[in-house]
């Protein structure tokens, strides 16, 4: 087990270190390219816990798609970077206080915690340990929770055609080209044979 | 202390042993099918392609390494140097590292893990990064619009590839690699293989295979016409091989990875033909492949970006769509 927890440190440190450098480093990509460092971590701390299809969701999710389009905006901006040191001062308070307050509530949680080992027995949704993970998350999911992944996935499809229909652009006057009347053009159609005098336009 | 020694150190050494092998085997075949691959282009071509450094130029992938390795490296001024030397190193590394999983025949694999389609696909759509980041990092226009190109293409293209997997699973029920290619074996040989249920499926991820792996007619992020050499126009000696290697690990990752998923793994063709071994058949399948993707390079000339575009999002994504809810309706009902 010793190796299992030094992993786990490792994935761990890694992990925070890298969330630090994230608010740290000056260079914004340099901070997309360090939560990516933090996404990788996370999913191998999923891998240990024996979670691997979660683990792998994580990284096509999260590093595959949703870290590529961060940085694709992200490369795209044009920042000064010495002006973001000048308005941290400006924002100091509001976000300190913010975290002041952040910080509390995770101390509350922390202090009241304590474990009740009584819980194990009176669990509700015990998980059956003849499938593998994948297959009970899809039991789970398919099964009781139904109505929940139908109404996520509601929810997805009308921001979805929300940000397309707030981004969508119109505009008449654009030439716009349609595949099918290029493929059907052919010479007959599309080539004139003018007979013409030298020195006058058509 | 010498429980931790039996039950993680000598599993440990043995893995990478394993590992080396698989990397040091892999390395030289592709050095050869790189060499292949000059030599059809060359055929279509009616030229007679490499043929100064050993017989037949067999060697000259050994005297390109040599070439690169000793060149100088230059990195321009104001490239960012950490993520410029880092974006080879990310590219080449994903690429082999999505080795682990593959089986070559029965039981021959590294990791023989569950989920190894979601391993592949994870790995697969990470090497996007070395691109973007290479791309980013040389500070220069004509790489960043590479890289740009590269991370619009690499996503649209892996949807289509993701429900193209998904009908696979469906018909085979597991997510483990060996499963898929087990659940393809039978009485009939060749006719047992996926690609004939799913011939629509086949080409769209071989198509898709190729826009993933930046191949012609889809190498649109580093189109020498319009952008000199793309995302590696500031690479020269080992970073720039580092990119060539890994791109063509990639491809022939992927052209393994079709020929688990569609043509049956290491099965025979046919039944009388079982008594060559299943490595052979493994081999012989993934230089098919490779061969398609060769003769794709040499005869289809490129894409125009929105046309790329346009084939992903409106007909690739849409038809595999429709092949999944197929597909599950005939799991569901007739299965």
């Amino acid at each position: 087990m010793i190796v299992v927890s030094l992993l786990f440190y490792l994935f761990s440190f890694i992990m925070i270190a890298s969330a630090f450098m994230v608010i740290l480093s000056r260079n914004p990509v340099h901070s997309v390219l360090f939560l990516i460092l933090c996404f990788f971590n996370s999913a191998g701390i999923f891998l240990i816990l024996g979670a691997e299809f979660l683990a792998f969701i994580l990284v096509i999710v999260y590093v595959g798609a949703v870290a590529v389009l961060f940085l694709f905006v992200v490369m795209m901006l044009d920042v000064e970077f010495k002006s973001i040191s000048s308005t941290v001062i400006s924002y100091l308070p509001i976000g300190l206080t913010i975290g002041v307050i952040v910080l509390a509530e995770l101390m509350l949680v922390l202090f009241t915690w304590k474990r009740d080992y009584s819980v194990v027995d009176n669990l509700s949704a015990t998980i059956d340990t003849q499938y593998s993970n994948t297959e009970i998350i899809g039991l789970v999911l398919y099964t009781d929770n139904i109505l929940f992944f139908q109404l996520a996935g509601l929810i997805l499809l009308a921001s979805m055609i929300g940000a397309i229909i707030l981004t969508v652009n119109h505009r008449p006057s654009a030439k716009r080209q349609d595949i099918n009347k290029q493929v059907e053009r052919d010479a007959e159609s599309s080539i004139k044979n003018i007979d013409m005098k030298p020195g006058s336009g058509i | 202390m010498d429980n931790i020694l039996s039950m993680y150190l000598y599993p440990a050494a043995i893995i990478a042993a394993k590992s080396v092998f698989l990397i040091t085997t892999l390395l030289i075949t592709i050095a050869f099918l790189l060499l292949a691959d000059r030599k059809i282009w060359a055929a279509v071509q009616m030229r007679r392609g490499p043929n100064v450094v050993g017989a037949f130029g067999l060697l000259q992938s050994f005297a390109d390494l040599l070439k690169f390795v000793l060149k100088e490296v230059i990195i321009p001024s104001k490239a960012d140097k950490v993520v410029f030397l880092l974006a080879p190193f990310v590219t080449t590394v994903f690429a082999i590292s999505a080795w682990a999983v593959i089986p070559f025949d029965a039981g021959i694999v590294l990791a023989d893990i569950n989920i190894g389609v979601l391993y592949i696909l994870a790995i697969s759509s990470l090497g996007v990064y070395g691109i973007i980041m290479g791309g980013w990092a040389s500070n220069s226009k004509y790489p960043f619009l590479g890289a740009l190109r590269s991370a619009a293409q690499m996503v649209s293209y892996e949807v289509s590839i993701g429900f193209v997997i998904i009908t696979v699973i469906l018909l085979s029920g597991s997510l483990n690699l060996t499963d898929i290619v087990n659940a393809q074996s039978g009485d009939y040989g060749i006719l047992n293989w996926y690609f004939i249920p799913l011939f629509p499926m086949f080409v769209v991820f071989f198509i898709s295979a190729l826009a993933e792996t930046n191949r012609p007619p889809f190498d649109l992020p580093e189109a020498e016409s319009e952008l000199v050499a793309g995302f590696m126009v500031e690479y020269s000696s080992t970073p720039y091989l580092m990119f060539m290697l890994g791109e063509y690990v990639s491809i022939v990752l992927m052209c393994a990875f079709a020929t688990i998923l569609f043509l049956g793994g290491w099965h025979a063709p046919l039944p009388i033909l079982d008594f060559i071994p299943g490595f052979v058949w493994f081999v012989i399948k993934v230089c098919f492949m490779f061969f398609m993707f060769a003769m794709v390079k040499a005869m289809v000339p490129r894409y125009r970006y929105d046309q790329l575009m346009r084939l992903g999002w409106k007909v690739f994504l849409p038809l595999s769509l429709v092949m999944v809810a197929i597909t599950a309706t005939f799991v569901v009902f007739f299965k």
